[in-house]
């Protein structure tokens, strides 16, 4: 019987801490697995100035998908500059999405969300706030419903 | 002084001239007008909930297959009912899961499936006999074509329930919901001011027999629910109603994380306003009604009670909890509670809804027992090995692989000066360390957060940690955080193996 097993909680990633100024805009990077290696939001920040945000990543030796939160100002330059690199940008204007024929307005999803991004209206239906999301999950995975998912 | 019997309300819903509000409003006319006026007022006060209510489910009656099946085992979507009774009934629970599905799906979802009229796959087995000759069947159904889908609820609408919390430093996922690491959130359950047992607490109009509310259907209570504890504002009815009437809106299957499958129930009961003093019960508020926060990292049944806290603090969106604002989220739905009242009361308006006069009381004086054990449950102190390796901190991993090697534990504790435990290194943690070319101190490689046992722990509660952490061992330790033991899953295995009498190479659950 093998007894090396080892001794980690499951749970360690799910506890990372993320900080969130305020940003307007988020975008989603896919790199391609030729460019993949390279030191490309580095750069971008160098370049522009931008205080880029890491919302959400996830990259091993074939691909890159990084999910940012870029201040507004900055915004049209942050993206033509990773466009220029060979990039693939996309906005993500819905971060989350709430489907309304699942969602019982229960609010299971409310207090696990650490940025507050959700909360009930004046008559108890809940409100999803979309530029405070940062696309960590928990509201998925607490749903009862699967009335939540990533866009 | 004010008296009205059901009847005269009955004739006032009849004649149209009836006054009916919700609880929620009540409560403010209550407060405005004084009981008696707003008895004299006020006729029918109706009350809501919508939750997961576990105890929930459905008698189904598919009719005679030909030739004919005795229906022993039978699966709708691949979610087992219960076969056990005559030859083509079966009972559909909210809470089985799929066999294919798992936790995702389960009964809660196969009766919103049936309700939204979507066709469900039926398959049965049997061992046959003269008079039903058949041993297999499959076929497709929707609820239509079904003789008879009952709902029969042994325990729905609890009064009220516990607030859910976890002082640990690990993720829970139970059926209150995720609940984060040191309190990291509190989940609540419950309508409060809209709670239907909450308006008639002495049952002096909800009876066996009360025409309710159910899943947006016309249905009846049958009695008091298992579970039923009245003199602790825990007091549960058992229901019925009819399935092919009731709809989507008010029914829904849900999947807790890490818990499995449920079904949420929309609830409404009417109250007759008979006279002054049920008007000042049903004038009750979210102030008024009190319900304890239990802490659920303890997986005991008697669960460590934090603090007594109101609905109207939960509705707040925080609670206070060892001087931190911890933030809440209701699992029941308050706005659809609130749509169950709106709707009794508007079918009660428009003639549509006639009050029952109960057959009988609930009982007031019910107990929730514990399960009667004649089996004692070992505990860690009577299988862990107090003989074990420690390591002081401050050691090289080198240090470790030789006690390791020495010691034949693949697990060693790392312990302070004064034997604390600190963390926790593996023979595992090391390969990993010389694999990398990373080693040279204890500090940078062993784990630390450990996973423990406590000496009066039950080895059940050991094993689900073993499972759920996939680890072989645990360090036992006592209430000084000293370490004091070790418990390991071939420990566990061999209890196990003499408590079934059965041969000790038994696979223990779980267990790779």
């Amino acid at each position: 019987m093998d007894a090396t097993h080892r001794h980690l909680s499951k749970e360690n990633s799910r506890e990372n801490v993320v900080f969130r100024g305020d940003y307007d805009m988020k975008i989603f990077l896919r790199f391609a697995p030729e460019i993949n290696q390279e030191p490309h939001i580095s750069e971008v920040i160098l370049e522009t100035g931008a205080k880029l945000n890491i919302n959400k990543a996830s990259v091993d030796a074939v691909s890159g998908e990084v999910v940012v939160d870029v201040p507004d100002e900055k915004f049209n330059e942050v993206v033509k500059r990773f466009r220029s690199r060979g990039v693939e940008v996309s906005i993500l204007e819905h971060p989350v999405i709430l489907d309304e024929d699942e969602c019982i307005n229960c609010g299971a999803c409310i207090s696990v969300c650490h940025v507050k991004a959700l909360c009930f209206k004046d008559d108890w239906s809940i409100a999803l706030d979309e530029k405070r999301c940062n696309q960590c999950g928990a509201c998925i995975t607490a749903c009862p419903h699967g009335a939540l998912e990533f866009s | 002084m004010v008296e009205k019997t059901v009847q005269e309300i009955n004739q006032k819903i009849k004649d149209g001239s009836v006054h009916v509000v919700t609880a929620e409003q009540m409560t403010g006319i209550v407060e405005e007008l004084g009981p008696e006026d707003a008895a004299r007022e006020v006729d029918v006060v109706t009350t809501g909930t919508f939750g997961a209510m576990c105890s929930s489910g459905a008698f189904l009656n598919f009719g005679h297959s030909d030739p004919p099946i005795k229906m022993q085992r039978v699966w709708l979507n691949d979610v087992e009912a219960y076969g056990g009774i005559a030859a083509v009934d079966a009972y559909i629970g909210a809470t089985q899961l799929s066999e294919s599905r798992g936790m995702e799906y389960g009964g809660g979802h196969v009766i919103e499936d049936l309700v939204a009229r979507k066709s469900v796959h039926i398959r049965a087995v049997a061992y046959g006999t003269d008079c039903y000759p058949r041993k297999n069947i499959e076929t497709e159904i929707t609820i239509d074509d079904l003789n008879q889908a009952i709902m029969l609820n042994p325990r729905n609408a609890y009064q009220r329930y516990n607030v859910a919390t976890n002082s640990s430093d690990r993720t829970l996922y139970t059926y209150m919901g995720t609940l984060l690491p040191n309190y990291g959130n509190a989940t609540y359950s419950g309508a409060g001011v809209l709670s239907p047992l909450y308006n008639d607490p002495d049952f002096e109009t909800i009876g066996r027999g009360s025409k309710i509310f159910l899943c947006g259907a016309p249905s009846y209570i049958i009695g008091e629910g298992t579970q039923h504890e009245p003199q602790n504002d825990f007091a549960t009815i058992m229901v019925t109603g009819d399935l092919k009437e009731m709809s989507r809106e008010f029914l829904r299957g849900a999947a807790f994380h890490g818990y499995g499958a449920t079904l949420y129930v929309g609830l409404g009961i009417p109250i007759p306003i008979l006279n002054e003093n049920i008007a000042k019960k049903t004038g009750i508020s979210d102030a008024d009604i009190i319900t304890n926060v239990l802490d659920y990292s303890s997986p005991r049944r008697s669960r460590p009670t934090l603090r007594k806290v109101s609905y109207e603090e939960l509705k707040s969106g925080t609670i206070e909890l060892d001087g931190k604002e911890v933030r809440t989220s209701p699992l029941s739905s308050f706005f659809m509670a609130r749509k169950v009242a709106s709707t009794l009361k508007h079918w009660i308006e428009q003639g549509n809804f006639m009050l029952s006069q109960p057959m009988e009381k609930l009982p007031t004086d019910t107990v929730f027992g514990p399960m009667k054990q004649t089996k004692e449950t070992p505990l860690v102190k009577d299988v862990m090995s107090r003989k074990m390796i420690t390591i002081r901190q401050g050691k090289s991993v080198e240090d470790a692989a030789k006690l390791i090697m020495r010691g034949q534990s693949t697990h060693l504790p790392v312990t302070s000066e004064d034997d604390r435990l600190i963390g926790i290194i593996t023979a595992w943690d090391i390969s990993k360390a010389v694999a990398q070319g990373k080693y040279d101190k204890l500090d940078r490689t062993m784990t630390r957060r450990v996973i423990t046992a406590t000496l009066d722990e039950p080895i059940d509660v050991t094993a689900r940690k073993l499972e759920k952490h996939n680890i072989s061992a645990l360090p036992v330790i006592d209430k000084d955080g000293k370490v004091i033991g070790m418990i390991t899953s071939d420990d566990i295995s061999r209890l196990i193996a003499k408590r079934n009498g059965c041969h000790p190479q038994a696979p223990l659950e779980g267990k790779q």
